[in-house]
């Protein structure tokens, strides 16, 4: 059986009268509520840690190492330890979000969204600008990204944005990458022909008959994602061009103090599971949205 | 198909022209100077010049890279400031190790993420997919650093089944490779998992079941081989990254590859080691798109070489 | 006529050198010691090697003039058999021990050494040690490329090497020690061209036998070597690649003897505390001082009062505790171990209430906003954000720039850096004695563009003192020269262009079967081990 046979015909999307809307039906997938109440629960944290703070984040204490300099395991006054500096870590977990948050969503999803127009475009239209495209990614992957970033470092003064500029102009080539051959796999479809020879235009095509089986890639490529950028740009700040000591955030946390694992293993737990969590929480939300805009699903739930 | 090759080869040599240039302006552009590296600290301002001079690091910055092409073009990657060794022999001397830990690693990856990914997509919605997706992100949100010193002290320090680190035999490829597998498997795995969803619920699975096809045929000879094809790009995509070396696995286990060299080039500004490895590396990443894109076709006939 | 002034050591230095120092037992012959490292090795060419990694190797391929008494910072003659002074102290004359052989089997002549200095001070060469030869007379026009060789230097026969100076130089017998006056032989040179750091031949006590590169370096015992019972290694393997914690869990295990890197920050308290693992822990001083620098040029550092605050609102004890106990507190720019030291000094007292005050005479009252540049490597970033809090106690807000080494290195030599930590780029003596811990750093002709001295502090009255006090060669005056040394670092407290913070201790972990006293294995000149005179105790 030869793959030309198999065609797909995915159905257009049309929301029935009778059906309840998007966020009911969200409502009505108990890990999607999860997922979110877990979003809440970080964007929370992040947003008001002034007051949920136990502590100054970046205040060292004396009583918070041992006599020999060595970091607190989570005790009675410090709930989740302290680092090696003998600081809260709660404190820095809570304020630390703020930076990972703008990270994992801002840098990762600038990341995404460039990814996937170069990407539906080069595998789109093939042709010249297909291939002007594709070398141009691969370029960019093969871009000294470290060098940029240092010297980044040695010409402005860091900042969150730089690093997360620098983070969405370096992650987009995998995500083009991969949706550029899925698009022309796409693409390439009898039933997209018939309806070009319909008359249908470019983006009615790309919207409806492309985007819609590209959704799954994505989300794995946005949830997965933000587990990596937040690790990033602490390989990133570490370089320089990023948030600067004191200011935490859970990439440089762990960062910081991963040869330590195993003498303080709290230190790279307790900030990795906060990534987790996070990563994992947009998955679910995402796996739900993806099953409720499925065109194969219609009529079926 | 040969014609198309030979495009591909012209495009990559214009985007290694490209990269050696970015590159070259960056380090110029840097300020952190080499010649005050190689002086070292006790070194008197006359020096320091007389240094400068004879590497020609005082002239306009084109003359510089005009210079660096001629030699490239001749097989000539300079020497290294600190060490003063042939950048080309740095690099070969290290490059095999990093062939072989990529293919052992890609393999890994591949042997690790494809089969749970293709469990997962079967048994979609239950407990077993959603232990696997935990253990997906697990594996993708650990730090490098731990995973591989984790690795290495459960089975090698402890256990003693593997050497501590090491290059040489295959007992020593066998946890670097298994670790970076297990880091990059959580890729495969969800992808492949996402792709068969898809696949599986295509009119044309449907038709091969009502044709009385049975699951496993079904699985592998339909739905798989269409699966696969975002699985292509990825194994592109990480031929390049391995080539650009994996620092943290490289130091854990003392894996003599080119991510070393290069790191240790960075910090110290040795800006013939750093324009080889990126020429190199750059090499590894068109090269693996290359031929990316020269599978998918096989893969999805659909797909044509344009 | 000039009268000869014979050191007052020279009549014993006439014999053989003592061989090694008092060992508590017998040294066992044999056997091959593994030390790892993270980094690669440079090179292993006397005249360009300059990092702490591969100084103790070159050392123990190479020989020079003279040598150091192992484990000690005591000067003693070594491939010259004894030397004499000139009365002006501008005249040295050394004459060669005879019989020494080169690892290619031949016989080491004075035109070897004229050739060495030569090369070294040639710009060819590209040597970063070609400034410390600035005192012989010719130097000027070699070092400029206009003359081919340097007049001062001469071998009027076979035997015997003289060095004329333009000025009288109390640390020229330390220069001669230097790794960079290490003896090469021109025809091994010559043949391998650029490669010589790869393929080295000396007279030293091992020979380089194999370099896999970015893998293994095999040194092996030289059988001729010209110190009769040395070494007592038959070989020793440098494994590079090696990251610092791994290399500790092999010496735990017994596959390495040193961990070159030392005991790294995560696991030292874990091996402080096991006592059988603290058994095996040599501690040790190093002529290392940590320091902060203050741009004397821009305001507010400008103002001496500033810099004293600075000095006073450090909490060294803090400092000290964050690294695990690993350093002292310093209350002056020497280390404690160095010649010239200043007893009983207790520097700027850790008060920040009086720093607040002296804060408020120089008129910043309401504190100010400044940047502290620090070097992005553990445990670095942690000192600089301990120090980071302890200027907010007084009012001064210090926004952190962790960067790369090279870009801090650039800042400060640019002058573009406010405040320094040299952490990680800290100051280590090239060779015992104080002269070398001024001149780069604290001079005026460290202060140019480029320069290491960062806080671009220029004293020209200073200047001249450390002049006048290298110009005293006599060894019977080494006391009134020292004084001096003193004097002049103590004015320099006062100027207070650095806030010194901690002098780090070495802790070098060795395997169960290492021998050898344990003034070998934190030789304050051989770093980090001697490998001459260490052996294996089976």
């Amino acid at each position: 059986m030869t793959m030309a046979d198999a065609s797909i015909s995915p159905e257009p999307m049309v929301v029935p009268e009778n059906e309840p809307s998007v966020l009911r039906r969200l409502a009505q997938r108990k890990l999607a509520i999860l997922g979110l109440l877990i979003i809440l629960f970080c964007v929370g944290g992040a947003v008001f840690a002034r007051w949920l703070a136990p502590f100054d984040p970046n205040e060292q204490f004396f009583d918070g190492l041992t006599l020999e300099g060595a970091p607190l395991p989570p005790n009675e006054n410090f709930w989740f330890g302290t680092d090696l500096l003998g600081r809260d870590l709660l404190s820095r977990i809570l304020y630390g979000a703020q930076t990972s948050l703008v990270i994992g969503l801002v840098a990762n999803g600038a990341a995404l969204i460039i990814g996937t127009l170069v990407g539906v475009t080069a595998g789109y239209f093939r042709g010249i600008v297909g291939a002007v495209l594709m070398r141009f990614t691969d370029l960019m992957m093969a871009f000294p990204a470290l060098l940029l970033a240092i010297c980044l470092a040695a010409i402005f003064s860091p900042s969150l944005w730089i690093v997360a500029m620098v983070i969405a102009f370096v992650n987009w080539v995998q995500t083009a990458r991969v949706i550029f051959t899925q698009t022309s796999s796409l693409a390439e479809r009898d039933y997209i022909a018939a309806e070009k020879t319909l008359g249908a235009g470019h983006g009615r095509i790309v919207f409806k008959h492309i985007l819609p089986h590209l959704i799954p890639t994505l989300i794995v490529w946005g949830t997965l994602g933000i587990s990596t950028t937040v690790l990033l740009e602490a390989t990133l700040s570490f370089l320089g061009i990023g948030v600067q000591p004191p200011i935490p955030s859970w990439g440089n946390i762990i960062f910081e103090n991963q040869t330590y694992f195993q003498s303080a293993p709290w230190l790279v737990f307790i900030p990795g599971a906060a990534i987790l969590l996070l990563a994992l929480a947009f998955n679910l939300v995402g796996d739900a949205l993806r099953d409720i805009f499925d065109p194969t699903q219609q009529g079926r739930d | 198909m040969a014609a198309y090759i030979i495009r591909r080869l012209i495009q990559s040599a214009l985007i290694l022209l490209g990269v050696s240039f970015i590159t070259f302006m960056l380090l110029y552009v840097l300020p952190a100077d080499p010649v005050r590296q190689i002086a070292g600290r006790s070194a008197t301002a006359a020096t320091v010049e007389s240094i400068r001079q004879q590497l020609g690091l005082d002239q306009p910055f084109l003359i510089q890279y005009g210079n660096y092409l001629l030699n490239l073009v001749q097989g000539d990657f300079g020497r290294s400031y600190l060490q003063k060794t042939e950048v080309a022999q740095l690099i070969v001397s290290r490059l095999p190790a990093t062939l072989l830990l990529l293919v052992a690693a890609i393999a890994c990856e591949l042997l690790i993420g494809l089969p749970l990914g293709i469990i997962a997509a079967l048994n979609r919605g239950k407990v077993l997919d959603n232990g696997l997706m935990l253990t997906s992100f697990v594996t993708v949100s650990a730090p490098q650093f731990v995973v591989a010193l984790l690795l290495l002290f459960v089975f090698a320090v402890k256990l003693g089944w593997f050497p501590i680190g090491g290059y040489g035999t295959f007992a020593h490829l066998v946890l670097p490779a298994v670790t970076l597998g297990i880091l990059g498997s959580g890729w495969y795995s969800r992808v492949m998992r996402s792709s068969m969803v898809d696949v599986l619920r295509a009119d044309f699975i449907r038709t091969a079941r009502a044709k009385g096809l049975g699951r496993s045929k079904v699985i592998l000879g339909h739905a798989l081989p269409n699966a696969i094809l975002p699985i292509i790009a990825m194994i592109g995509i990480d031929i390049g990254l391995f080539m650009s070396g994996i620092v943290v696995v490289e130091s854990v286990f003392g894996w003599p590859g080119i991510g070393q060299l290069a790191w240790q080039a960075i910090q110290r500004v040795d800006i013939p080691i750093i324009m080889g490895v990126t020429l190199v590396s750059a090499c590894g990443i068109v090269l693996g798109n290359l031929i990316a894109d020269l599978i998918s076709p096989l893969i999805d006939p659909r797909i044509k070489l344009r | 006529m000039k009268k000869l002034i014979l050191s007052t050591a020279l009549a014993t230095l006439m014999a053989l050198p003592a061989l090694s120092p008092v060992q508590a037992q017998e040294p066992k012959y044999g056997g091959n010691m593994v030390v790892t490292y993270k980094d690669d090795v440079a090179t292993l060419d006397p005249a360009i090697g300059y990092d702490w990694q591969n100084w103790s190797m070159i050392k123990s391929v190479f020989d020079g003039l003279m040598d150091y008494e192992p484990g000690t910072t005591k000067l003693r003659p070594g491939l010259a058999e004894s030397y004499a002074i000139s009365e002006d102290g501008l005249t040295y004359t050394f004459k060669l021990r005879p019989g020494v052989k080169f690892h290619n089997g031949r016989e080491l002549v004075a035109d070897d050494v004229v050739y060495s200095i030569n090369r070294v001070i040639k710009p060819a060469t590209q040597s970063p040690g070609q400034g410390f030869f600035s005192m012989i007379e010719g130097y000027d026009d070699a070092a400029a490329g206009k003359a081919d060789t340097v007049s001062g230097v001469s071998a009027p026969d076979k035997n015997t090497v003289v060095f004329k100076l333009s000025r009288p130089d109390a640390t020229f017998l330390h220069i001669m020690a230097l790794n960079f006056s290490f003896i090469v032989p021109k025809e091994a040179v010559e043949e391998a061209g650029a490669d010589f750091g790869k393929k080295p031949v000396g007279t030293g006590a091992f020979k380089l036998t194999e370099w896999t590169l970015g893998q293994r370096l095999v040194f092996e015992k030289n059988a001729d070597y010209w110190i009769s019972g040395v070494p007592y290694l038959d070989s020793f393997t440098v494994e590079v690649g090696q990251e610092p914690v791994v290399a500790l869990l092999r010496a735990q295990k017994g596959e390495v003897d040193v961990p070159g890197d030392g005991i790294p920050p995560a696991k030292f308290v874990e091996v402080m505390k096991d006592e059988a693992q603290k058994s095996l822990v040599v501690e040790g001083g190093q002529l290392h001082t940590g320091y902060i620098t203050m741009n004397v040029t821009q305001a507010p550092f400008d103002k001496v009062e500033v810099r004293r605050a600075v000095n006073m609102a450090i909490n060294k004890d803090r400092i000290v505790q964050v690294i695990n106990g690993r350093a002292v507190p310093a209350t002056q720019p020497l280390p404690r171990s160095m010649p010239g030291y200043t007893e009983g000094y207790d520097g700027y007292k850790f008060d920040q209430e009086g720093a607040k005050k002296l804060l408020a005479e120089a008129g910043y009252a309401d504190g100010f906003e400044t940047e502290l540049f620090v070097m992005n490597t553990d445990p670095n970033p942690r000192i600089a954000q301990a120090i980071q809090q302890d200027l907010k106690a007084i009012g001064i807000n210090a926004s952190i720039k962790s960067l790369a080494q090279a870009n801090v290195i650039e800042a400060g030599g640019a002058g573009n850096a406010p405040m320094i930590w040299s952490g990680g780029m800290a100051w280590i003596a090239d060779f015992p004695d104080p002269a070398n811990f001024y001149g780069p750093i604290l001079g005026c002709s460290g202060a140019v563009e480029g320069g290491w001295n960062w806080s671009k502090y220029c004293n020209p009255e200073l200047d001249k003192l450390a002049a006048e006090a290298d110009s005293i060669v006599d060894p019977n005056k080494v006391d009134e020269r020292l004084a001096k040394w003193s004097e002049i670092y103590m004015k320099v407290m006062e100027d207070a262009p650095w806030a010194p913070v901690f002098n780090e201790q070495r802790f070098t972990m060795k395997s169960a079967r290492m021998g050898g006293d344990d003034a070998l294995y934190v030789d304050p000149v051989s770093i980090p081990v001697n490998y001459d005179y260490v052996y294996i105790k089976e």
